[in-house]
């Protein structure tokens, strides 16, 4: 049953050049419609997943800074009213550290808000020009600044690998990104994505992407400094200080269910995959016609969804559990992980074997689409 | 039959393009063989890999009736040869079955070095040699200038050549009394026992193994016991005939005649080119002299692309040697390429129209791997084995080097025509191949050299590097001339330190480093880069002799992968899974099989 809880808000005030999720850019909002949809939506899949507490809910977007503080109460109101919340539960709303935004952080701390994370994506101007950015790199420190007084935890995203980003301008980047005491960094290497205007001008040839060899040196410099500040990653992009790390987050990675309601959000509900319909207006149809958003509800196979699972988990620093997983999905280990590759891989130091576990180490990680390729058996995967 | 005196039998000696097709074709027309309507493209070229090249690969032979200015009427059979020194054989039995040919050059290119093996073994023959200069009506046309080159370079009289354009039918009637005027009619003996040449034989469909002959002396008919001399088999003659191109079937065919046969032969293996027919019964006593078995002198493996095509791969092969006898085929295996065949052919054209039309016509998808030729090989005694002699046409074969007492290698003499200011660069060529200069001959801005070449330099990339360096100006031809010693090694390639046996090759130790490098560079760019580095080597038993390292991929991971994600992520894992179906593993590397044809093909580049 899922414990997590997942609200997408499709709105941004720009679409940024480098990112190809669900966003639109939409002039007025009419935000009592979009409430009463996206609660019917919710209610949808609390009558089919709703028998256990929550441990978390996430808003992410678009920008869900943008949504209105008591439309974040009410949807909060709502949630708990139908799982209820579980003790300590982790509210976390992906916030642009904008002038305007940050004034609605206290009132969104008072809605539930525990947790935000910050898109900050660099710290310096010119940069957040290339990224298309609203927000220049004081107004991202004085969010910050507002968010850590607001929230008890806060994260911020930075974007680094970018074209002729030097290891020497990264350091310098990271090492004062570190100083701002947060205890949790999400930290991307920029990637080209088919259907972004980067992918065009990539294209057209207006700017060359960081080539891989010295996107992987600032990989292994960025595990370096995090992990000497006490932030070590624990997935691919992802640190925290130990016991912060985004629960939510790790309920995709560690391959448990979820809910996703909103456009375009994806759920995975007892071995079912849903999916809501992308475009704003689509899904407004959708749920005023049936009660709910889906555009796909697909049974996965158990095979396909130990191929998911592993290739989350093995994202993670603490690995999968192979017996675990062999268990959950009746399919035996030596099916799931290949054991001479995995054996291979483990010489070379790039995969461990730790009893039932099974992990990638921090050399293994800036190869993992690769690794999984090689670990996980073609019979697994569908065809 | 036709009285002797009647009967003219020629070939045409032209080199490719220089119309000798379309010259045929004029002559039928001329003649009436067919109507208009009924011509299709130059006739005689039937199967689309002749069209497309203009290369004849299989004889064939039309009867023409043609009434001459002296009201008499001659039965005119013109033989069109293979064009191609890989069917010298075949060229050589379709040249005795005639007493002429007409040469056909072009007026504005001249002679060139295939025309001239060809017209010298014409010659040889005792051949009348009927200069024809085609394409006269051409803007670039110097017909006196290649008159002068036909008697300079060839050496025969040139004065009365014939001026033609076969495509405009201009100059077609001056052919043909040439051909009745110069060209000397055969002898034979009727009342002789019967002698009859196998000139060629083709599998058909409808009626069996088609068998071409020239009747020498004697009558060929139907309901004839005969007797195949070298093949020592006997069969009943059902059928005799011509064709005018369409087959018309006669009651007999006399001395001096050609025409065909059938027997009910169902391959062609039992009709072998060259062979003497006769009479079961009160034969000849002799066989005709010139006979020889071909043999394959340049061997190749062909795999299927796709394993599942083997056995359809396997049909093909049994189905296209119905027809070409020529070829040999023997099952072969290969870590790298699965389960295939070791064919021989007789050249290097020979093998690339075998592939053509096994990808062609039975739609198959190849990967074929580097030609080699055939080595002599004498083994020493060992503790298990008596010291013997082996043939070796595949490297895979390569004995233990410590047997080796001598190994020979098969040698050309190559004979290269060309505009002289590409003479340099050929005759570097040819140095770097091993090979020895024996002759070099100018005639007015063009030149002729001859060179003895290691035939397995020649296979290698020869023609390729040849054809680039003279921008196809140059031509190139060749016959062998036996075996000699070489210092010829295996040279493996190790990728991650594991032999890949479809890439191993017998060179001689003077190239074997730079034929390695070269390898191991081209696999360096063809090989993707892994998540270790892989050393790729060549080597002569335990020796490297050549060295690459592919660096280790360095980056490959999906940035940012939540919830919504999972399911593009998974596209990308069955995309790798798709791509691995076409790679074979090494020692843990996966080389994708485009790497191996890239790399089998690296003469090309």
């Amino acid at each position: 049953m899922a414990r997590a809880l997942y609200i997408h808000w499709p709105f941004c005030l720009a679409k940024c050049p480098y990112c190809d999720f669900n966003s639109h850019v939409r002039n007025g909002v009419d935000v009592e419609l979009w409430r009463n949809m996206l609660l019917a939506d919710m209610r949808h899949e609390a009558e089919l997943a709703g028998s256990e507490p929550l441990d978390s809910v996430f808003f992410g977007g678009g920008t869900p800074s943008l949504m209105p503080p008591v439309l974040v109460g009410a949807l909060l109101e709502e949630a708990e009213r139908l799982w209820s919340f579980a003790p300590g539960i982790e509210i976390t709303l992906e916030a642009n550290p904008s002038s305007v935004e940050a004034a609605n952080f206290a009132a969104l701390a008072g809605a539930g808000v525990n947790r935000v994370s910050l898109g900050v994506q660099s710290l310096d101007d010119e940069v957040l020009r290339f990224l298309g950015r609203l927000h220049n790199g004081q107004e991202a420190l004085s969010a910050l600044d507002t968010a850590q007084s607001a929230f008890r935890r806060v994260s911020f995203d930075l974007i680094y690998a970018r074209p002729g980003q030097t290891l020497e301008q990264w350091e310098g980047e990271l090492r004062r990104a570190l100083g701002f005491g947060t205890e949790h960094l999400s930290l991307y290497q920029l990637t080209i994505e088919a259907g972004t205007r980067f992918a065009t001008e990539v294209r057209q040839g207006a700017f060359v992407p960081l080539d891989d060899d010295p996107a992987a040196d600032l990989f292994a410099l960025t595990r370096e400094l995090t992990e000497a500040a006490g932030l070590p990653a624990y997935e691919v992009s992802n640190h925290a200080r130990p016991g912060e790390e985004s629960r939510h987050n790790l309920t995709y990675w560690r391959y448990r269910d979820y809910v996703g309601i909103g456009p375009g959000a994806h759920g995975r509900r007892d071995g079912m995959a849903t999916l809501r319909h992308k475009k704003p207006e689509n899904w407004l149809d959708a749920v005023a016609d049936t009660g709910n958003g889906l555009k796909e509800e697909r049974s996965l196979g158990t095979a396909e969804q130990a191929s998911e699972a592993l290739l989350m988990g093995l994202r993670l620093a603490e690995g999968v559990d192979l017996t675990g997983l062999s268990q959950r999905f009746g399919i035996g280990r030596e099916a799931l992980v290949h054991p001479p590759k995995l054996a291979f891989y483990e010489s070379i130091g790039l995969a461990w074997r730790r009893g039932d576990l099974v992990g990638i180490t921090p050399q293994g990680m800036p190869l993992l689409d690769a690794l999984l390729g090689e670990l996980v058996p073609a019979d697994l995967v569908a065809a | 039959m036709t009285d002797l005196a009647l009967i003219r039998n020629f070939s045409i000696i032209a080199h490719i393009d220089h119309g000798k097709s379309t010259l045929a074709d004029r002559l039928i027309q001329a003649t009436g063989g067919l109507t208009a309507r009924e011509m299709s493209e130059q006739v005689l070229d039937s199967m689309d890999i002749e069209r497309e090249r203009g290369i004849t690969i299989k004889s064939q032979t039309v009867r023409l009736d043609y009434t001459a200015q002296d009201g008499l009427t001659y039965e005119l059979n013109l033989m069109d040869t293979p064009g191609h020194v890989d069917f010298a054989y075949e060229v050589s039995r379709s040249l005795a079955a005639c007493e002429g040919a007409l040469l056909v050059v072009d007026a504005a290119q001249g002679v060139e070095a295939q025309t001239l093996a060809n017209v010298y073994q014409s010659i040889e023959h005792d051949h009348e040699i009927v200069p024809v200069i085609n394409k006269i009506d051409l803007p670039a046309a110097e017909p006196e200038k290649v008159r002068a080159e036909i008697e300079d370079i060839i050496g025969i009289d040139a004065s009365e050549a014939v001026l033609t354009s076969a495509k405009s039918g201009i100059g077609i009637p001056d052919v043909l009394e040439a051909i009745v005027k110069k060209i000397p009619p055969p002898k034979g003996d009727r009342a002789a026992p019967l002698k009859a040449m196998l000139v060629d034989s083709w599998y058909d469909p409808y009626l069996g193994v088609v068998i071409l002959v020239r009747v020498l002396d004697g009558v060929i008919k139907k309901g004839q016991q005969v007797k195949f001399m070298q093949g020592g088999t006997e069969h009943l003659i059902d059928r005799v005939g011509c064709f005018t191109p369409k087959r018309v079937e006669l009651p007999e065919l006399g001395p001096g005649e050609i025409g065909f046969v059938t027997a009910q032969i169902k391959e062609v293996e039992q009709a072998k080119v060259g062979d003497t027919i006769t009479t079961a019964k009160g034969g000849a006593t002799e066989a005709l002299p010139g006979y020889k078995e071909v043999q394959p002198v340049v061997f190749c493996g062909l795999f299927p692309v796709d394993a599942a095509d083997f056995e359809k791969l396997r049909e093909s092969i049994a189905r296209l040697r119905l027809n070409d006898a020529s070829f040999s085929f023997e099952m072969e295996s290969s870590a790298a390429l699965g389960f295939g065949f070791r064919c021989g052919f007789l050249g290097l054209l020979h093998l690339e129209i075998i592939q053509e039309r096994l990808t062609r016509e039975f739609d198959l998808d190849l990967i074929t791997t580097a030609p080699s030729v055939v080595y002599r090989i004498q083994l020493n005694k060992s503790r298990t084995d008596d010291a013997r002699e082996i043939m070796l046409h595949n490297p895979a074969d390569y004995p233990d080097p410590s047997r080796i007492e001598l190994i020979e290698e098969p040698w050309i003499k190559a004979t290269v025509y060309t505009p002289d200011e590409y003479l340099g660069p050929i005759l570097k060529l040819c140095q770097d191949r091993r090979g020895i200069q024996r002759d070099l001959t100018y005639v007015g801005g063009r030149a002729q050299v001859t060179y003895e070449l290691p035939l397995n330099e020649v296979v290698f990339d020869f023609y390729d590097r040849l054809k680039s360096i003279t921008r196809g100006y140059a031509s190139f031809d060749y016959e062998q001339i036996g075996l000699r010693e070489g210092d010829l090694v295996k040279m493996n390639i190790l990728v991650n330190n594991e032999p890949v046996d479809a890439l191993s090759m017998i060179v001689h130790r003077s190239v074997a480093e730079a034929r390695g490098r070269h390898m191991c560079e081209r696999l360096k760019d063809l090989i993707p880069r892994h998540l270790f580095k892989i050393p790729i080597q060549a080597a002569i038993g335990g020796k490297v002799i050549a060295r690459e390292t592919i660096a280790a991929l360095r980056k490959d991971v999906t940035a940012k992968c939540y919830g919504g994600d999972i399911s593009r992520k998974k596209k990308l894992l069955e995309k790798q899974k798709k791509g691995k179906a076409r790679m074979r593993e090494y020692g843990n590397v996966s080389i994708p099989q485009e790497a191996f044809i890239a790399a089998l093909r690296m003469g090309e580049e």
